[in-house]
């Protein structure tokens, strides 16, 4: 099969369907634990139903036949046959993985059976079995009629006489004689014996009978299929004429009468896609923007009057189309910024099934809590937030919540509960990962990171300072390694995934009260609140979010130490003080620190204070990679353009802190 | 003119297989999601043909079939349903709901034509 452009298309659109497909499964068969409600069966069964038909309609057969097992079952807890039980939903659910599978593996043209597709469907037969002995799975495509009596060279008999109702299911006899015309030689008798006087002829009832003859090579089987909707109560009879050597005839051509459906055809051709990230977007959305895009024309072309018929005197008319054109481009970038958000749901909907797997494993008792499922992000800030997220309620089922045991010894419920809660904060997304276990074990962290190095042995930390250990590079209180978590290359990963898409992490934790790590995200990437700064003649944006506070410093703050790095004493701790003139090679006014601006940020737990000339305005701006412009550039997260067309370019603050670090050792080590 | 078929499939990706073969194949085609708004559409248009899957959320294919006739426009016009399950109890169903046959799943875009040009 030669898969033309638009096929491809439709295949596109189905394997995104059946992500829903599989995820309305998943969160369908998680419920089920609970107690089955019959609606939710349904909801599962069709989507099931609507996989199977699609992935059989698109060819992949692989696809069709596992899943069509897995609608069996499905069909006989929909009718009530077969109880709900727990063994059932956990086999569905790794059904669900292997269907997720094999469409992974399709979309990515790889051959598609899996060794777990086997074992699966193996259990799934057994299960299948156990009750109601039943039809093999493969039944999925009609079973090929055995023929009877196949082949006759003179042909049949058939006497049909159908129930009058046959037109109100507009079924035309007309239509299926042409298609026996088509398939031998016709004749046809009607009998009339039945019509009714003309006053009682009803138009819309069928009144006649027939007896044809058909003769040729046709088999009986093509004839039912001719008379194959028509309904149960009318009469069809097929019978061969009767012919001499039809014995004969019968035995030499069996076999070849099974040979039927030509076999399906498999995605085989080689492709070499990339694969280009899609959007579903609700029609509202892009309503809204046909809309925008409406008013903005109506926007221009009273501009353009205006123009036309300059008046000097009337520059209230290009006033108010100025404003209007702001606000029309204001809400169309929103509009369009939109178009990019999906509900967090597309991420928190893994968790329903992480939970339920990982509390089955750990042998505890978790009741997750979603909120604020609907609270809409950027699609690339969601796709990476996904992992750091399942990370951090894995590690609060492992290291957080404790045994139900442990939990009714230090008198709590024996359930705990893990919740996960999403909301907008001013231009920012927070998320939280909350559970109520035993809360982060602060002298086990700190003799851990005291073992490993990672503090002074004198060192004398804040509640605050000792929870943000656990972001430390190696660093792992689980006492053994499990599959679940802790191999230690957790938490700093997960914070470094967070800063790298403009976020923070802070973490709150009470012994015995549990844990909160709060995720502060920003609505989108493409669009940053900024902090203009100017250094000599050049201004830069700094993203608003990583700025703590701006201080003119006394003398008395700063101190310098050998090796010329300057010292911020600052809420009584020491920052370095980076001179951004210094950093990025320009010009700048003010030599002395004393009384100059400095801007204290944060980024990856580290503070430094950067040396401006001055503060401008605070305003959204635009990110223009510099990547796909120009080059990576240390330093810097991007560009972006003002109103009068200059460049302001956009400071990495993690990374120039890392900069000033390094150029730091080098000095230091030249020195030396 | 081009005759025009009414559609009925949840799954976009069915509706647009259905609806990409019918077109080149010279048919108009009006897709619904569901029999609730194939319904609506029915009752303000008219159609040549009705093709509609059995199970869909909000309204099944064989309700939507039954409503259909009960309308006088659609006494007459042929209506298939989809269906998946070839047991002889839902064509059945089918059948008394009115439709005038069906077309198993999964099918081919050879068969929906020569299924279709059964009753068109």
């Amino acid at each position: 099969m030669t898969l033309d452009p638009a096929m491809e298309e439709i295949l596109k659109v189905f394997f995104e369907e059946s992500t829903e497909c599989l995820s309305a499964m998943e969160s369908g068969l998680l419920t089920l634990g609970t107690g089955a409600d019959c609606e939710t069966i349904n909801t599962i069964f069709r989507a099931a139903h609507s996989i199977k038909g699609g992935a059989g309609t698109l060819g992949l057969m692989e696809v069709s036949h596992f899943t069509h097992a897995v609608e069996t079952l499905l069909d006989q807890m929909r009718t009530g046959e077969r109880a709900v039980s727990a063994d059932a939903v956990q086999i569905l659910l790794r059904a669900v993985d292997v269907i997720r599978e094999m469409m992974d593996a399709a979309l990515a043209r790889q051959s598609i059976p899996t060794p777990a597709a086997a074992a699966v469907t193996a259990e799934l037969e057994l299960l299948l079995d156990e009750r109601i002995p039943r039809a093999p799975a493969a039944a999925s495509q009609p079973p090929p009629v055995p023929s009877v009596a196949p082949t006759l060279r003179c042909g049949w008999r058939i006497e049909f006489r159908p129930h009058e109702s046959l037109f109100k299911t507009c079924n035309d006899p007309l239509r299926m004689f042409a298609q026996l015309a088509k398939i031998g030689d016709l004749t046809s008798t009607p009998h009339l014996h039945a019509l009714p006087r003309f006053g009682q002829f009803d138009p819309s009832l069928c009144y006649v009978s027939w007896s044809l003859i058909l003769h040729g090579a046709a088999d009986k089987a093509q004839i039912e299929e001719v008379f194959d909707w028509v309904d149960a109560n009318s009469v069809i009879e097929i019978e061969p004429l009767e012919s001499p050597d039809a014995t004969t005839l019968e035995a030499s051509t069996a076999p070849c009468a099974t040979a039927t459906a030509p076999p399906p055809c498999a995605p085989t051709s080689p492709r070499v896609g990339v694969e280009s990230g899609s959007i579903r977007v609700g029609t509202e959305k892009v309503d809204a923007l046909i809309n925008l895009v409406g008013e903005l024309v109506i926007t221009q072309s009273m501009l353009s009057r205006f123009i036309d018929h300059c008046d000097p005197n009337d520059l209230e008319a290009l006033r108010r189309g100025l404003i209007l054109l702001s606000r029309n481009t204001r809400d169309l970038q929103e509009s369009v910024l939109k178009i990019r958000m999906l509900p967090i749901s597309f991420s928190f909907n893994r968790f329903p099934r992480l939970v339920h797997e990982l509390s089955r494993k750990l042998g505890k008792k978790v009741e997750l809590k979603l909120n604020g499922e609907h609270t809409e992000l950027d699609k690339t800030v969601l796709e990476k937030i996904a992992d750091p997220l399942v990370h951090l309620a894995r590690n609060a089922l492992d290291h957080g919540l404790e045994t139900p045991q442990q939990r009714v010894a230090a008198g709590k419920s024996e359930t705990g509960t893990l919740e996960l809660t999403a909301y907008h904060e001013g231009g920012s997304i927070i998320i939280e990962v909350k559970d109520d276990g035993a809360g982060i074990d602060k002298a086990k962290v700190l003799a851990k990171a005291r073992a490993r190095g990672l503090v002074e042995q004198d060192a004398n930390l804040s509640d605050d300072q000792i929870h943000n250990l656990i972001f430390l590079p190696g660093f792992s209180t689980a006492e053994k390694v499990s599959d679940v978590s802790g191999r230690g290359v957790g938490m700093d990963v997960v914070r470094r995934n967070i800063n790298d898409i403009g976020g923070h992490v802070q973490i709150a934790s009470a012994e015995s009260r549990g844990t909160c790590i709060r995720i502060r995200l920003p609505l989108t990437l493409a669009i940053l609140e900024g902090q203009m700064l100017r250094v000599g003649q050049e201004i830069y944006v700094v993203s608003l979010v990583s700025i703590i506070e701006t201080v003119q410093p006394s003398r008395e703050q700063i101190s310098s130490i050998v090796g010329q790095v300057d010292l911020l004493r600052h809420r009584g701790d020491f920052l370095p003080i980076i001179r951004l003139h210094e950093l990025f090679d320009v010009a700048h006014e003010r030599a002395s620190l004393t009384g100059g601006l400095l801007v204290v940020v944060e980024a990856d737990g580290q503070r430094a204070a950067l040396l401006v000339d001055e503060l401008l305005a605070q305003q959204q701006v635009v990110i223009k990679s510099l990547d796909t412009n120009f080059k990576h550039v240390r330093g810097l997260a991007g560009a972006t353009i003002h109103g009068d067309g200059t460049v302001a370019l956009i400071i990495d603050v993690p990374g120039v802190i890392r900069t000033f670090v390094c150029k730091q050792a080098e000095r230091v080590g030249r020195a030396a | 003119m081009a005759q025009t078929i009414l559609a009925v499939d949840d799954s976009a990706s069915m509706r647009q297989m259905v609806s990409f073969t019918l077109r080149r194949a010279g048919y108009e085609v009006v897709e619904a999601v569901d029999g609730v708004e194939a319904l609506d559409y029915a009752r303000a248009n008219t159609v040549d043909l009705v093709l509609t899957d059995v199970n869909m959320p909000k309204m099944d294919g064989i309700t939507l079939v039954r409503e259909l006739r009960q309308l006088n426009p659609y006494k007459f016009i042929p209506m298939l349903v989809l269906t998946t399950e070839a047991g002889p109890e839902k064509k059945l169903q089918g059948k008394q709901a009115g439709a005038t046959g069906w077309l198993v799943k999964p099918f081919n875009p050879e068969k929906l034509l020569a299924t279709i040009a059964k009753v068109l």
